[in-house]
């Protein structure tokens, strides 16, 4: 892990003032973010919303390192999103579960640790305890491309925590797939957070996805991209019945009028949605 | 085991259907020639349909028969088999020299060009230009610089010429494909060894090189074949001896006094053909853990 521990007081998060602006200084210049300020704590699970060009993934590719703001300062466990990356303070999981298909499903998961050298034996001894944690223990040789669209982004979310990060970066992971699983896979994501004491910022376009994963929603608007609203959820304990609940109704309610950008208090408006979200 | 024998099963089927194929080839042939007019069809002075005489297409069993017959009248001349085996034999070794170093230099502008995007923007036009300049052209200049080379201390060989201008259309395919092959990974795939903080030599060893092998396979076929005609257009445009190339050009010169004989050099540059690309499928076998799978993405 990363030699220099952070310490606990450092959020895993911290953005301040940040602006991102894609080819700046010629015409073509996009403003995808400005300022942003975002501080997420350890443990916690905030969840990024808003409609397309929003910049919600922008801001998850700043933290991760993947993009470098143009202004402000990101830091994660107090370092630089730079130097958090080298130390592997955070592990990534994307929309399209980027599996190499030529690896076993065990390879996939071992590679963040092959490619920091950890020797054969911890590696799979490593890669033992992710695959029970995500209930694919009996597809360890299978190839990814015998798994179904649920079971290869278990495998990547198992690959995200290989380095035991306390910051997990989710970008629509569960965007592909179908509702059933998606819920399915929401709570095991949960248990998997519970376990892990990790971190969570998670990117995307579905509301009740948001409510019930989050304990807070980032709402974010287009053009240029910026957080207009945080609305925190306070649903405690989640289970089946949480989705039936009337708290994570009006959770819903809050995050859908939030992204309206104006209190809407008539429940049949309904259709005119913010482009871009959909209400799953 | 099984794996291996779930990808020998389709090769030995299209292997199958392959000699149908052939089959169905001589049918036409010989059909042809038995409907088909001594003189073929002529629309307004443009014949649309070959003669069918013995002189222009002999039966197949009379070029089979040929194979058995010594190559020439005097004596201790070796068969027409022999001696287009033979050849095959020469200009194979020459095609697989020219074949291995164009993959090399092939993979070399990919990885060249895949690192560094001004070796691409400098590179890749004149790569696919290179492809457009006749044979014919460049064959007077490999002989003449090569007659100024001494390899290893040793005189320049004529086949050496052969085998460069061989190489030249190989590395073709072997550069494009794998420059292809190379930039394949998804953008999720590199995201993830870029937030590893995976090197650059990882990331090409890891995710790159395998990922390319898909479009490599291809390319090295398509290689395998252009090598083997670059190698008998080679032979013919240098006047080198001793290869399949060579030997269309002297049976040829015998087609009118005995039909069959020039149709057995082009049934051995054929097979030539067919067992460079058939030695591309063994690596093809060998590899196949990183091509992906039917169905799968």
């Amino acid at each position: 892990m990363s030699s220099l521990a952070p310490s606990p007081e450092d959020p895993a998060v911290s953005m301040t003032r940040v602006e991102k602006v894609f080819d700046s200084g010629r015409s073509g210049a996009v403003t995808a973010l400005t300022g942003v300020d975002l501080a997420v704590a350890p443990g916690e699970f905030v969840s990024l919303i808003g409609p397309s060009g929003c910049g919600k993934s922008t801001l998850l590719r700043l933290v991760a390192d993947l993009e470098t703001a143009t202004a402000g300062t990101v830091a994660v466990f107090g370092k630089s999103a730079h130097q958090a990356r080298l130390d592997q303070d955070y592990g990534i999981a994307f929309q399209s579960a980027g599996l190499l298909p030529w690896r076993t499903v065990r390879a996939n998961v071992e590679l963040p640790l092959e490619l920091r050298k950890v020797p054969r034996g911890r590696r799979r001894e490593r890669s033992d305890e992710l695959l029970a944690m995500v209930g694919l223990a009996d597809f360890s040789a299978a190839r990814p491309h015998q798994l179904s669209g649920g079971m290869q982004q278990r495998v990547a979310i198992a690959r995200a925590l290989a380095e035991q990060p306390r910051l997990l970066l989710m970008d629509e992971p569960f965007g592909a797939l179908d509702e059933m699983t998606r819920e399915r896979m929401q709570s095991e994501l949960l248990a998997i957070c519970e376990r892990t004491g990790c971190a969570v910022i998670f990117v995307t376009h579905s509301i009740p996805e948001a409510v019930y994963l989050s304990d807070r929603v980032v709402v974010m608007s287009p053009r240029p991209g910026r957080i207009t609203e945080i609305v925190p959820v306070s649903l405690g304990e989640r289970d089946e019945d949480t989705r039936e609940d009337a708290a994570f109704f009006s959770a819903v309610t809050a995050v859908r009028e939030a992204l309206r950008g104006h209190p809407d208090h008539s429940a049949h408006h309904a259709s005119s949605t913010v482009r871009g979200v959909d209400l799953r | 085991m099984r794996l291996v024998l779930r990808r020998v099963a389709p090769a030995l089927r299209s292997g199958g259907y392959g000699v149908l194929a052939a089959g169905l080839l001589i049918l036409v042939w010989e059909g042809y020639k038995l409907i088909g007019s001594p003189d073929g069809v002529s629309v307004g002075g443009v014949r649309l349909l070959p003669r069918a005489d013995d002189a222009s297409m002999p039966h197949v069993g009379q070029i089979l028969e040929r194979f058995g017959r010594p190559e020439v009248a005097a004596a201790g001349s070796p068969t027409v088999l022999v001696a287009v085996l033979r050849a095959m034999w020469f200009s194979f070794r020459v095609a697989l020299a020219g074949w291995f170093g164009g993959v090399v230099v092939g993979m070399l502008l990919a990885l060249l060009m895949q690192r560094f995007r001004t070796a691409r923007d400098a590179l890749l036009p004149y790569v696919v230009v290179s492809q457009t300049v006749p044979l014919v052209a460049i064959a007077p200049v490999v002989v003449g610089w090569g007659g100024n080379l001494a390899v290893f201390g040793q005189p320049w060989q004529p086949w050496q010429s052969v085998a460069v201008i061989s190489g030249y259309l190989a590395f073709f395919p072997v550069a494009v494909g794998m420059l292809r092959g190379l930039d394949s990974p998804t953008a999720a795939q590199l995201g993830l060894m870029h937030s590893c903080a995976a090197s650059y030599w990882q990331t090409l060893i890891r995710l790159r090189l395998p990922a390319s092998v898909g479009h490599l396979i291809p390319a090295l076929r398509l290689a395998a074949a252009a090598s083997v005609v670059g190698a008998i257009v080679a032979e013919i445009s240098t006047g080198t001896r001793g290869g399949i190339g060579r030997l269309i050009i002297e049976y040829a010169q015998s087609a009118t006094g005995d039909p069959p004989k020039p149709w057995t050099a082009l049934l051995g540059a054929a097979a030539l053909g067919l067992v460079a690309a058939g030695m591309v499928g063994l690596a093809d076998l060998a590899l196949g853990r990183f091509t992906p799978a039917k169905g799968a993405r």
